[in-house]
């Protein structure tokens, strides 16, 4: 019977052609159709002790959702999946199912894994297509109030999983929209922000209250929700961007990835002057850094009208860091990769807008702390690449403002707070927190496994009192 | 939406006066503060330093010249109608204390709306304090009477002629830089280039500067870095370190550039927005 069920190839799923997409905004997977969908589920083996449910860091029942596809119950299969994520239809989109879940798939030690992210995305969009409005059931409520800090990945995971336990939730953001990252960071083509909307509407119908616009340690500060609130969790992202602190950094077109990206993305700049907010479109671009974010800002300036974008990094391809499937978008699309190149100056026209960068050519040297091996320049290697647009895509640091602002939150020597693996319990009573304020920039599923975690913590906390 | 309560036109209308129902914001904010608005969903975040508050009333006072397309929006909002977006009280206050000499206070154009808080928490303070306020002429003139109150002395200077003194407030300040009372700081907020020229100025007599920059922002929270600039040679974010930095220190030359870095795209905004105003799609 095995044998028999192997024989189906690992679905594929269907994307706007690169040659397309690279002039638009539209989602670039199309996601499978309903018989594509139970003609994947059909592969899965449903094993009695399944692997990849151990791979998800919100353990998802895997096999339950996906044998529900199989049945054509779709609807049961989305509510299989709400009880363990709030977030399915971006989890489905933007998780690195491959080192995660689909790694352990019994099937992909002879073959190809389960398609279990492209199954995940499926389920929910069936069910935001047909207005399915399923909800898990919550319990009885508790009288028990929770804030949470930050509408990114774990902050809204915190208040999904807390809501349905009873408590009441309120979500404080910054922005003037709720999903963090997922609105203002992962740009529309990778994850359409009707979608994210959507997953935002379901939690506020569970009755989870989103407070827009609210800086915690500027309009009210940690101390002051603990006086409103029994427990308080900090999910404000890493959110301090990283220069490379060498000269001409403050020319014009010169940004960092938050800024390109939450330009385009949050505040739409790809659409004006429908929307109002301007963005520097460069003809000739360079990205800095080669993980997500890079790809994410390359992919950009290319719909963005380039000419010609390039990412620059200082190491070689095998240590880029960004996920296998994006490099492959990307390069699809155009993106060039100029490896082993690191800029020591930037250079700029007589209106201060940056016409080209002096770089040094670089070589692999033994490994470093992250094991990668160290990037050496190779002295009078020194070349001038032109461009009218850089994006600085080197990674993020910790943003001080609510740490510098909160009296017994203690942080690292990076100023991410500290807090316990297990619990998500900062050395503050009654604060936990998680995400990329206690990890450093990672992702978005890592984030609501943090999330989970906590949550957990803290249900027992408002339970127990412990 | 937070609702305009009041609205004034000033300076023959190119600079608008809201007075906007904040309460929270209001509640904690302080001299030297800003908050960041957005009129509609299709709007830009545009940072504006507070020129009033009133916790009582629960209000906060804004006022900005119509310089593009997202100021000429504010100004088409009537009281009763409002800001789909405001966030605040955003930024470091002014360190605001007992000085033994003068502190003096220089607001050019709608700069003067900013240095107003600013003034009058030093004169709460106890301290003497000199205002300088200017324009390009009398009609520009903003806030005279309120920065009255808020100083100890006051001194107006318009560049033409038309009102007060004949010439700039550089030349107002040098008077004073130059007489026999000591000055312990000076303020002061207003266009690019007559920030820098006081700052050059004071320099030379060895006295302490803040400026108040009004750098481009989208988050206002040191997520996005698009407001640094450069202050003694190393970047500074304005909004979460300043909007207040040493005017000895502040690189303002790089400053202008990158306030222009969106000119063109600017003037292509105002264009189309006049055109749908003519045709009446903004109604």
């Amino acid at each position: 019977m095995a044998e028999k069920k192997e024989k189906t190839p690992r679905q594929a799923m269907p994307e706007q052609d690169p040659q397309v997409r690279r002039n638009n905004f539209d989602e670039v997977p199309l996601g499978y159709s309903p018989e594509t969908a139970q003609l994947e589920a059909s592969r899965c083996l449903q094993c009695k002790k399944p692997s990849c449910v151990s791979g998800c860091p919100v353990e998802i029942d895997i096999p339950g959702f996906i044998g529900l596809i199989k049945e054509g119950d779709y609807s049961g299969s989305i509510a299989k999946l709400k009880e363990m994520t709030a977030l399915p239809a971006v989890c489905g989109r933007v998780c690195p199912q491959e080192v995660q879940c689909e790694t352990l798939c019994v099937l992909g030690k002879k073959g190809e894994p389960v398609a279990i992210g492209r199954l995940e995305r499926f389920a929910a969009d069936m069910a935001r297509e047909k207005g399915d409005q399923t909800l898990p059931a919550a319990a009885p409520k508790t009288g028990k109030k929770v804030a949470v800090v930050g509408s990114g990945p774990a902050g809204v995971t915190v208040a999904g999983d807390l809501i349905l336990k009873g408590h009441d939730v309120t979500i404080f953001e910054a922005f003037h929209k709720a999903g963090g990252v997922l609105v203002y960071g992962i740009p529309e083509f990778r994850l359409p922000k009707a979608i994210v909307q959507d997953e935002m509407d379901g939690l506020a119908k569970l009755g989870v209250v989103f407070e827009l616009n609210q800086v915690v340690g500027r309009t009210v500060s940690v101390d002051e929700l603990l006086e409103e609130y029994d427990a308080v969790f900090i999910s404000v992202g890493a959110g301090l961007p990283s220069f490379l602190g060498i000269p001409g950094e403050n020319l014009i077109g010169i940004y960092s990835a938050n800024e390109y990206l939450t330009r385009s993305n949050l505040m739409k700049a790809y659409l004006f002057p429908e929307y109002d907010t301007p963005i520097v479109r460069g003809k000739n671009v360079c990205v800095l850094g080669a993980g997500n974010v890079a790809m994410d800002s390359a992919r950009t300036a290319l719909r963005l009208g380039a000419d010609r974008v390039r990412i620059v990094y200082r190491r070689s391809r095998e240590e880029m860091p960004a996920r296998a499937e994006e490099i492959h978008h990307g390069e699809e699309e155009g993106v060039e990769f100029y490896l082993l190149t690191n800029p020591v100056t930037f250079i700029g026209d007589e209106n201060g807008r940056v016409k080209s960068m002096e770089c040094l050519k670089m070589e692999l040297g033994e490994p470093d702390d992250s094991g990668r091996r160290r990037p050496i320049p190779i002295e009078g290697s020194n070349f001038e690449l032109e461009t009218d647009l850089v994006v600085i895509a080197v990674g993020a640091g910790a943003n001080p403002l609510i740490t510098s602002t909160t009296p017994g939150l203690e942080v690292n020597k990076w100023g991410y707070i500290l807090a316990e693996e297990e619990t998500g319990k900062t050395r503050k009573p009654r604060v936990w927190a998680g995400g990329d304020i206690v990890t450093g920039q990672a992702t978005v599923i890592l984030a609501m496994g943090a999330g989970r975690i906590a949550a957990n913590s803290m249900h027992q906390y408002l339970t127990w009192g412990w | 939406m937070f609702k305009i309560l009041e609205r004034e036109e000033m300076a023959q209308g190119t600079v608008i006066k809201n007075v906007i129902e904040a309460p929270k914001v209001a509640a904690r904010a302080k001299p030297g503060q800003f908050v960041i608005i957005k009129a509609n969903e299709t709007g830009e975040r545009i940072p504006l330093t507070m020129a009033d508050t009133d916790p009582k009333k629960g209000t906060i006072t804004i006022i900005y010249q119509v310089v593009g397309k997202s100021t000429a929006l504010f100004k088409s909002l009537q009281v009763g109608e409002g800001y789909q977006d405001l966030l605040g009280p955003l930024g470091q206050p002014t360190h605001i204390e007992k000085h033994d000499g003068l502190v003096i206070c220089v607001g050019g154009g709608t700069g003067t709306a900013v240095v107003h808080p600013i003034t009058k928490g030093f004169k709460e303070e106890g301290n003497e304090v000199v205002a300088i306020i200017g324009s390009r002429n009398k009609d520009l003139l903003i806030l005279e009477d309120e920065m009255t109150a808020a100083s100890t002395e006051i001194k107006v200077c318009t560049d033409d002629g038309s009102y007060g003194h004949h010439g700039f407030v550089t030349d107002v300040l040098k008077t004073y830089l130059e007489g026999d009372r000591k000055v312990s700081l000076v303020v002061a907020a207003g266009p690019v280039p007559m920030m820098k020229f006081v700052s050059k100025m004071t320099e030379e007599f060895g006295v302490k500067t803040l400026v108040s920059l009004n750098s481009i922002m989208i988050d206002g929270t040191g997520m996005c870095g698009g407001c640094r600039v450069s202050v003694g040679g190393k970047t500074r974010f304005t909004c979460v370190e300043g909007p207040e930095f040493d005017g000895h220190q502040v690189d303002f030359d790089e400053l202008t550039q990158r306030l222009s870095a969106y000119q063109q795209m600017e003037k292509e905004a105002m264009e189309k927005f006049d055109h749908d105003c003519k045709i009446g799609l903004n109604k």
